[in-house]
């Protein structure tokens, strides 16, 4: 039965490719190996995103005065609701994190060398396109925080030189957070985001499969072991998976994800209003640079400097490499082991400061 | 071409001028004299007069661009010296009843003050010849007049307590009158009191809100629940036809509000008011009497409901405190204990049917919250059961993939790494 399918799929639809993927794909064994799995993660995650958004699309409304009643009444009435709206929010700062981990194992196992710089570059971009993914969900309950919250991070664009005030307004769809930045950022959030993200992630994999999986370069990768993908790594993978899962079970029965008060742009802003987490480094360095650094304002200083940094941080693979193409590893460790430890640091003090 | 140099000095007599009109001797001398003398040139410069360009010599007379005291302080130019105690009230009035004067400085001002003063208690004691009541300076103070809204000022609403204390808590100074000097002792332990210093309330109740202040006079039997009736609108509404209103407006020693709530130390209500030893309606009806009932009757109401709506909100905190969303309860609780507000209110009609209402539906919002308290509750021993079926299945899963890979690997010969393909 199984080999008549098999046959009636395989005479329509030419299955070699898969077949020889199932087949041929192996992952190095070594004593980095477990951190291939954080790409893995990632990827669930996303998926749970995906099916938890689609779920919650079902009963949210995104206008001022219905979108934070339609999310009380998805944690209220709808049978599972706070479970999916838990989950969804859980997992969506679960997955950055995980990304973010995924990015650093990358950078101390110098997968970015050549040829692998597209997969490094698309996988920065799917990191930008998650948190904006983040940015744009934490304003649709239309909650207190969630509205200030907003207002202080487009504030933050708007002080951006030249094109700042240009981002903030195309971002609000006015001169402030209100109406039609609900509407906008729902469009990114369901629509254009899903969209990039998909495609890029389809075009990260792609380039995985293609340049196969990075051996760290204190290893000779001709002699290291070799693990089949199908099924000893995927079943592995699968293990992880059912672990975050259940990490993400109890996140959202024993801390359900709240809603706070409905915004009130007539309200004064909540003490010690602050963004997402993962904004929190940035925004508390922008805190601490003085307000004029001899001719410059602070702020534009600041938000230059993180633009430096993340154009610097893009071209990794370029500047982490010598000609020959091998990896200039004490460098590159050395700045990740600085840029993660400032944003450890930095998002630790911007929480409890 | 330069200007001659005699042009200079025709500029001098307007700086004689511009001296003559800024010019004040009396603050020249007595800011360097000693004691008493020197006071008033310190107090003045936080008068509101000198802010608006007044000076010494407007109040009392004399020349004060004269640097000759016996110029400056002589009485053919006007020079009264110390104005007589009697005379006070009459001469702040020379300005302050002036409204086109008013005008200048002040043009929302009140010019009104003299009258009143005169019709009230201080006035009619100060025209008769008694100058020990209060006059103008007593509660504005002298030399370091304040406006009333500066928080310094001693007719501030915070500070107008005080100030009244000064003359009326003082024993004997108030023994000629034979009124009591416990006034302010009482008001320090009243709702009112708690309302103004403690909450910062300037809205809350001074002397003046029920006395007035220039035409200061205590109210009185018949009109003492207006005066409470000025902030507690509904509440006076009700008494005043109520049963009980032509009975406490019949009673010596204050009528109204009075009865039960006292007047200068009111404190915080309680259904102990209308029930048990210190009720105050025990006072006029005997226990087991139907009067007494009644009021048992209601207190029993009342704090049935106070208590449900209590442990309604002390088991929503409990739910919400584990994270469960309970904020539509919590709105629905606002308006259980706006039905207890509204009890209250309908006591003051002191007919058990109009309470019934309010305390009906305040008990049906309490245990409608309750229900949903404890309904929050409950789904959050559901979920945390749900998770932990979950979580023995996710491990029972795990550990059936890990077998699983066991069993592939210990066939495939995966730990020699001989049947995996070589790398690309």
């Amino acid at each position: 039965m199984r080999a008549k399918a098999a046959n009636w799929l395989g005479e329509r639809i030419d299955l070699n490719a898969v077949r020889e993927l199932i087949e041929h794909k192996t992952v190095p064994v070594h004593s980095a190996t477990r951190w291939y799995y954080f790409g893995g993660i990632t990827l669930f995650l996303f998926a749970i995103q995906v099916i938890t958004g689609i779920l919650l699309m079902l009963y949210y409304r995104p206008t001022v005065s219905e979108a934070f009643e339609s999310v009380r009444f998805i944690m209220t009435r709808v049978e599972f609701g706070w479970l999916i709206r838990s989950i969804h929010s859980w997992s969506a700062n679960l997955l950055i994190f995980v990304a973010f981990v995924h990015m650093f194992s990358v950078v101390f196992t110098h997968a970015y060398r050549p040829p692998r710089e597209l997969t490094w570059l698309t996988g920065i971009v799917l990191l930008g396109l998650m948190l904006f993914f983040g940015f744009s969900g934490y304003l649709l309950p239309w909650n207190q925080i969630s509205y200030f919250a907003t207002k202080v991070g487009t504030d933050v664009a708007a002080s951006a030189p030249l094109i700042g005030p240009a981002i903030a307004r195309f971002l609000r769809g006015g001169e402030d957070v209100g109406a039609p930045t609900l509407t906008r950022f729902f469009a990114f959030h369901v629509i254009i985001l899903p969209l990039a993200t998909m495609a890029l992630i389809a075009l990260h994999i792609l380039l995985v499969q293609q340049n196969g999986m990075s051996t760290p370069p204190w290893l000779t990768a001709s002699s290291v072991r070799q693990m089949r993908f199908f099924p000893n790594f995927f079943l592995r993978e699968l293990m992880v998976w059912y672990c975050a899962l259940a990490v993400l079970g109890a996140l959202a029965a024993i801390f359900p994800w709240e809603l706070g008060e409905k915004a009130d742009s007539f309200a004064s802003a909540p003490a010690g209003i602050r963004p997402e987490w993962y904004f929190l480094a940035q925004f508390y360095t922008l805190k601490l640079i003085p307000s004029h650094v001899w001719v410059f304002e602070g702020e534009i200083l600041g938000i230059l400097g993180f633009g430096l940094l993340a154009a610097f941080w893009v071209v990794l693979p370029f500047w982490g490499v010598d000609r020959a193409g091998a990896a200039r590893a004490r460098l590159v460790t050395g700045v990740g082991v600085l840029l993660a430890s400032y944003l450890a640091t930095f998002t630790v003090l911007g929480y409890v400061k | 071409m330069r200007p001659p140099v005699i042009f200079l000095f025709l500029l001098v007599p307007l700086f004689l001028l511009a001296e003559g009109t800024t010019k004040n001797t009396c603050l020249d001398c007595h800011s360097v004299l000693d004691g008493r003398a020197q006071r008033p040139a310190l107090l003045v410069k936080n008068d509101v007069h000198t802010a608006s360009g007044l000076s010494c010599s407007d109040c009392h007379g004399g020349d004060r661009t004269s640097d000759d005291p016996g110029g400056s302080m002589n009485p053919a130019k006007g020079f009264i010296g110390k104005p007589a105690r009697k005379a006070i009230p009459k001469l702040c009035a020379r300005c302050h009843s002036n409204p086109d004067f008013m005008r200048k400085f002040r043009p929302q001002q009140r010019v009104d003050q003299y009258e009143l003063y005169q019709t009230s208690i201080h006035g009619k004691r100060l025209a008769s010849g008694d100058e020990n009541v209060a006059t103008c300076i007593d509660c504005h103070s002298v030399h370091d007049i304040r406006a009333v809204k500066d928080p310094a000022a001693p007719v501030y609403p915070l500070r107008l307590p005080e100030t009244c204390a000064h003359c009326h808590s003082d024993r004997q100074k108030m023994a000629k009158y034979g009124i009591p000097t416990n006034q302010f002792d009482e008001y320090r332990n009243s709702v009112h009191w708690n309302a103004l210093k403690i909450r910062g309330d300037l809205s809350a109740p001074n002397c003046a809100s029920c006395h007035g202040n220039h035409g200061a006079k205590p109210p009185q039997v018949e009109s003492v629940a207006a005066v409470c009736g000025n902030c507690h609108v509904l509440f006076a509404q009700l008494y005043q036809k109520s049963v009980h209103e032509p009975i406490f407006s019949a009673a010596s020693g204050g009528g109204g509000c009075i009865v039960c709530h006292s007047n200068h130390g009111i404190r915080q209500p309680t259904t102990a008011m209308l029930d048990g030893p210190k009720a105050v309606c025990s006072q006029c009806h005997d226990p087991g009497t139907p009067g007494a009932n009644v009021a048992a009757q209601m207190a029993k109401w009342i704090d049935g409901l106070d208590s449900a709506l209590k442990h309604s909100e002390s088991v929503l905190a409990r739910a919400d405190k584990y994270g469960m969303e309970v904020s539509e309860a919590q709105v629905r609780l606002g308006d259980g204990r706006e039905n207890l507000v509204k009890a209250r209110l309908a006591l003051h009609s002191f007919e058990p049917e109009q309470m019934k209402k309010p305390i009906e539906a305040g008990m049906a919002i309490a245990n409608e919250t309750l229900r949903a308290s404890q309904d929050a509750l409950h789904e959050k021993d559901v979920r945390r059961m749900g998770l932990a079926v979950s979580v023995i299945f996710i491990g029972i899963t795990i550990l059936a993939i890990w077998v699983l890979i066991r069993r592939i690997e210990s066939n495939d010969a995966y730990r020699s790494g001989a049947n995996a393909p070589a790398p690309k």
